[in-house]
């Protein structure tokens, strides 16, 4: 089949093809939405969803569509609603900018307590979001569950901006986000750039989950500098998790 | 002209390259400007008389000096400037304070102008606005920033005349339409009594060689319409000699396929050698490296033959066009880039390489050869292909018979309207009520409804969303007195940085690559050799060699907005440049080819091999007459075939292939993979399709729910939402400090899109981008016409091997890269097996 016909038929979708692998001795399941499954913990997790960076923009004159927040709700909830997690953890730069929570519509903000209520809900600070955070306490309604700056699960450690590689690779272990890491796939004559995971079976870098967040190309050194041996980039289909080899990523 | 200037009337002048067009459209303003006295310093008087646009910047430092040649030969104290995005702040601020008599500009400026501060009293004298190469602007969203931009300094000057200077074209009603203001205006005014319907008792013969040819009276009943284009006379130029066009019957055969002409580079060569000068036009510019590459192959002469294409840095470029005006060439090698406006040179003769395409775009390309009207201009047409020899036959007819591709109606679009507004109400306050009709008394927008205006203008306020959470942010405000303007100065000042309808796609700098030392090995950019567009990079992985500049290089990787590349050593590039044309086969060329075909006494005017072949295909298959549409299935190998034969040119080739694909893939015969080219397409399949009711297949209601399904998924949805949000300001694409590059822009465009079409799919934008999707990259209007042409009237050839006509779209197969679940497939086979199995008297 060619590349423009691949294009034109839309293939039936199936259910999401996860990605499993093993850091620090901890099953990770890495989901085609972007989210990270933890089952011996029964806690999801996602990075950088950046709620409320369309208003953001609007505030300062650039109409984009209020519609982000929802957007990136629909799919959280979804995650939630498939794996009925007890704990879900945000791995920081929930919120776009300091306002963004008193500027989240209603119906967006009484989503986050449904989809809060009956778990453990933890909110990691991220640069983007430190201020938000920290005021949230004086909004007339705050937000539900927790605010911690990281958290430890079994042998991993939960964090949102990545450490600077040292050569004694003590990073073992650590979860982040923070860099939106996107992937260049070539393929039938032309590429395509998709978000994607990003580990060394020590590490491991977590895509940015929210509707409107742009991505930067893993072999920035931003990103393949973190890693000592060439990392593998599980790259997120429509409908399945792909892993990819880091010598055929352009 | 002259005439018509003193007559104070609106006038278009349409007349072949070379005629003196631009000096005759300014000829009244010099007299004017000549017998007027004294001018003020400041104060009533004081401001710009006349406005020339251009729709290349090049153009306006070139009419500059043409136009200061005789005003400084006879002495006029008249006073003439450009101004282009280039132009320096302190010359821009100067020309604010102290208006020159006639200022040269593009369209580009002129939105700007309508978005500044206090536009309304600059251009308060504007006499007279004079638009060169409007046939090359006015169908598109160029031309409808330029006609709402018309509409403004109308306004400001109610008694100010326009212009237009147009290459001969099928219907100049149609320009005449999009030129006319709402009235056929009080020009007459300032004491003047003449009434409309004394056009046509004008003087004619007018200036030396140009005439003016009545125009149609206004209906008695009834206002005159300006939709016809009454109230703009039409002043029609001196033909000059008809050209002479010779089609080049190769020594060798005409090859079968394939678009690069590669077969006769030695004959082009030879061609070159005979003239002083010649332009090469090409159709894309990696065919224009490809054939450069070529002739530099077998130059033994050592002749200066040089490269211009539009993605050669800008350096470079003037390099080559101050070589040809000093006369150091020999040949150029070019691309759309010198189809407008300059001359460099004494050009004696054109060659076309490969199929031209259109008639209207082959007499622009001729006319740059030879710019004495009294002496024919020499072209020479070199065909690519046997289906080529015919279209270029059918070229050089339509040219000796004066016929021009038809253009087809456009209708102003509403990002580019959003964008106006949003600069009227940087400008000043507006009242909406006259907002509106000044907007609908522009050409584009006649037809604007009330209700389309005020979507647009709260699309420019808040953005246009259901969910109303913007109100507070809005960019435009409603004062008590219910005038708009922009809230803030910030904001104003921002979208001046914005104005424009030119979206460029997004690019790469070509840079040559080095390595920084260390462990990382890390590439760093270095000299700049050019821009090409990213999608070609997309498709390239590191080590990949391709031509470019005229050097064959290696693909290193993108850092950021560069593509790195090293030189080759190869002689051959890995990577073929894509040879297909860009612009699609014109529909009035399609017919004549068409009625060609069908005619074996018209094939003897083609050389012997290519009618053999139309024989063979007679024999062999069948030739079916012009308004019926020849499909043949057939197997071959494992897989079954379809190839149908509708002339349409390559864009509604394409989304026909979209459309059946899909019906195919219902009926269940596994459809594997399509190609196309200007005549024809082919789709092949897992079954076979000779059992396929054809009629049914091809009926046009596939263009309504098949074609939505498949539009909203497209790519070329995305990028054609993209252009809509830049041009309307959705997307900013300079903000004060840091330029956005396209690149960055591409990928969040996306994003938006996919949210939107969530949640709101019937925004403004994304109707706005459907519709032009429609129009233009898909071709939908065409291939409705199309399907509705050929209905009933589907000759149906079952065959038992690929036909004599089937050859050139089979051999596009094996050139589109193919991989993973592809590669098993026998598409590799080179293009001399298929011919023959095709000509093999005993194969099955």
């Amino acid at each position: 089949m060619n590349a423009a016909l691949r294009q034109t038929l839309s293939p039936a979708r199936k259910p999401c093809g996860s990605l499993r692998v093993q850091i620090a001795g901890e099953t990770c399941v890495l989901r085609c939405s972007g989210a990270l499954w933890l089952p011996a913990y029964r806690a999801l997790v996602a990075a950088d969803l950046h709620l409320e960076k369309g208003s953001a923009f609007a505030a300062r004159g650039q109409m984009l569509p209020p519609y982000d927040s929802r957007a990136t709700l629909d799919r959280l909830e979804a995650e939630v609603a498939e794996l009925h997690p007890a704990m879900v953890v945000l791995l920081g730069d929930s919120f776009h900018d300091a306002r963004a929570i008193s500027r989240m519509p209603l119906d967006d903000r009484e989503r986050l307590d449904r989809l809060s209520a009956g778990r453990d809900w933890l909110w990691l600070e991220g640069n983007h979001d430190r201020e938000a955070l920290a005021n949230q306490a004086g909004l007339s309604s705050p937000l539900p569950g927790r605010i911690v700056g990281d958290l430890t699960l079994g042998g991993l450690r939960l964090t949102h901006e990545p450490e600077a590689l040292t050569a004694a690779d003590d990073r073992h272990g650590e979860v982040a986000g923070h860099l939106h890491p996107a992937a260049r796939v070539v393929g039938y004559g032309r590429g395509v750039r998709r978000p994607c995971f990003v580990t060394d079976g020590s590490r491991l870098l977590l895509p940015a989950f929210g509707a409107f967040t742009g991505g930067l190309n893993v072999r920035d050194p931003a990103v393949s500098g973190l890693f000592l041996k060439e990392p593998l980039a599980a790259v997120l289909g429509r409908d399945k998790v792909h892993a990819i080899a880091w010598s055929s990523l352009p | 002209m002259v005439a018509a200037g003193q007559a104070r009337q609106h006038a278009l002048l349409v007349a072949p390259t070379g005629g003196g067009k631009t000096l005759a459209g300014f000829l009244p303003s010099l007299i004017e400007l000549a017998e007027r006295g004294p001018r003020p310093a400041t104060g009533p008087g004081s401001g710009v008389h006349t406005l020339y646009l251009s729709p290349l910047k090049a153009l306006t430092t070139d009419v500059e000096r043409n136009l200061m040649t005789p005003i400084r030969e006879i002495g006029l104290n008249i006073h003439v400037e450009t101004r282009t995005g280039d132009t320096k702040q302190s010359k821009r601020q100067r020309q604010r304070d102290f208006p020159p008599d006639i200022l040269l500009t593009t369209p580009e400026q002129l939105a700007l102008f309508c978005a500044w501060e206090g536009a309304r009293s600059y251009f308060a004298d504007l006499k007279c606005v004079v638009l060169d190469e409007v046939h090359a602007i006015w169908s598109g969203k160029r031309g409808d920033l330029l006609s709402l931009g018309l509409g403004r300094l109308q306004s400001f000057s109610p008694g100010m005349r326009r212009v237009g200077l147009s290459a001969t074209i099928e219907d100049p009603d149609l320009i005449r339409g999009w030129l006319a203001p709402r009235l056929p205006s009080p020009l007459a005014g300032e004491g003047g009594s003449r009434s409309e319907t004394d056009e046509g008792l004008l003087p004619t013969a007018p200036a030396s060689a140009l005439e003016a040819e009545p125009t149609p009276h206004p209906s008695p009943s009834g206002p005159p319409s300006p939709a016809r284009g009454e109230g703009v006379i039409l002043v029609r130029g001196d033909p000059g000699a008809p050209a002479v066009i010779d089609v080049l019957i190769s020594e060798g055969k005409v090859p079968w396929a394939g678009h690069t002409g590669q077969h006769a580079i030695p004959e082009v060569y030879a061609a070159i050698q005979r003239a002083g000068l010649a332009l090469i036009f090409v159709n894309t510019r990696w065919q224009s490296e490809f054939v450069f590459q070529q002739l530099w192959a077998i130059n033994d002469d050592n002749l200066p033959i040089g490269l211009h294409h539009g993605s050669l840095a800008a350096e470079q470029r003037r390099k080559v066009e101050a070589a040809m005006a000093r006369g150091d060439l020999r040949a150029v090698v070019c691309t759309s880039t010198l189809d407008l406006g300059i001359d460099w040179g004494d050009v004696d003769l054109v060659i076309q390489m490969a199929a031209p395409k259109g008639s209207s775009r082959l007499v622009q390309r001729i006319g740059r050869a030879n710019h004495r009207l009294d002496e024919p201009s020499r072209a020479l047409l070199v065909p690519a292909s046997r289906f080529e020899m015919l279209e270029c036959q059918a070229a050089r007819e339509a040219v000796a018979d004066n016929a021009f591709d038809w253009e087809p109606i456009h209708i102003g679009t509403l990002d580019t309207l959003a964008q106006h507004v949003m600069g009227v109400a940087c400008s000043e306050a507006f009242d909406m009520q006259a907002l509106y009709d000044e907007i609908t008394g522009c050409g584009p927008y006649r037809a604007l409804t009330w209700e389309q205006f005020e979507e647009v203008v709260d699309f420019v306020a808040t953005g246009g969303y259901a969910l109303r959470t913007y109100d507070r942010f809005a960019r435009i405000v409603r004062a008590p007195d219910g005038r708009w303007k922009a809230r803030t100065k910030d904001i104003a000042q921002r979208h001046r940085m914005n104005v424009g309808a030119i979206v460029s796609a997004g690019t790469l700098n070509v840079r040559v690559a080095g390595r920084r030392g260390g462990a990382s090995r890390q590439l760093v950019a270095g000299r700049k050799v050019g821009e090409a567009e990213e999608w070609y990079f997309e498709q390239l992985t590191p080590g990949d060699t391709f031509l470019f500049a005229g050097q064959v290089w290696a693909f290193q990787g993108i850092v950021g907005t560069d593509a790195l590349v090293s030189h080759a050593n190869d002689k051959d590039p890995k990577i073929p440049s894509w040879g297909g044309s860009k612009f699609p086969l014109s529909t009035s060329l399609a017919d004549r080819v068409r009625t060609m075909v069908q005619d074996p006494d018209h094939w003897r005017v083609l050389p012997p091999d290519v009618q053999e072949w139309l024989a063979l295909q007679a024999e062999r298959s069948a030739i079916p007459d012009a308004e019926s549409m020849l499909v043949e299935t057939f197997p071959r190998g494992s897989r079954h075939f379809l190839v149908a034969y509708p002339f349409e040119g390559n864009l509604a080739h394409t989304t026909l292939c979209m459309l059946l694909t899909r019906r195919l893939d219902r009926l269940g015969v596994g459809p594997l993979g399509f190609v196309v080219t200007d005549y024809s397409l082919a789709v092949w399949s897992i079954k076979p399709m000779d059992q396929i009711d054809l009629d049914a297949l091809f009926q046009s209601d596939m263009l309504g729910d098949d074609l939505e399904a498949w539009l909203e998924e497209s790519f070329m949805m995305k990028r054609s939402f993209r252009n809509c949000a830049l041009i309307s300001g959705l997307i900013e694409r300079r903000q004060p400090g840091a330029e956005k590059t396209g690149r960055q822009v591409t990928f969040s465009t996306d994003l938006i899109y996919d949210v939107l079409r969530r949640h709101q799919p019937d925004h403004l934008l994304l109707k706005t981008a459907r519709a032009d999707a429609a129009s233009g990259l898909l071709d939908v209007a065409r291939l409705g016409q199309m399907l509705a042409r050929i209905e009933g009237r589907i000759r149906h050839q079952p065959l038992t091997r690929p036909s004599p006509f089937c050859v050139p779209v089979l051999v596009q197969i094996g050139r589109e890269r193919v991989g993973g679940d592809a590669a098993e497939m026998i598409l590799d086979e080179s293009a001399e097996h298929l011919i023959a199995e095709v000509m093999d008297e005993d194969a099955p």
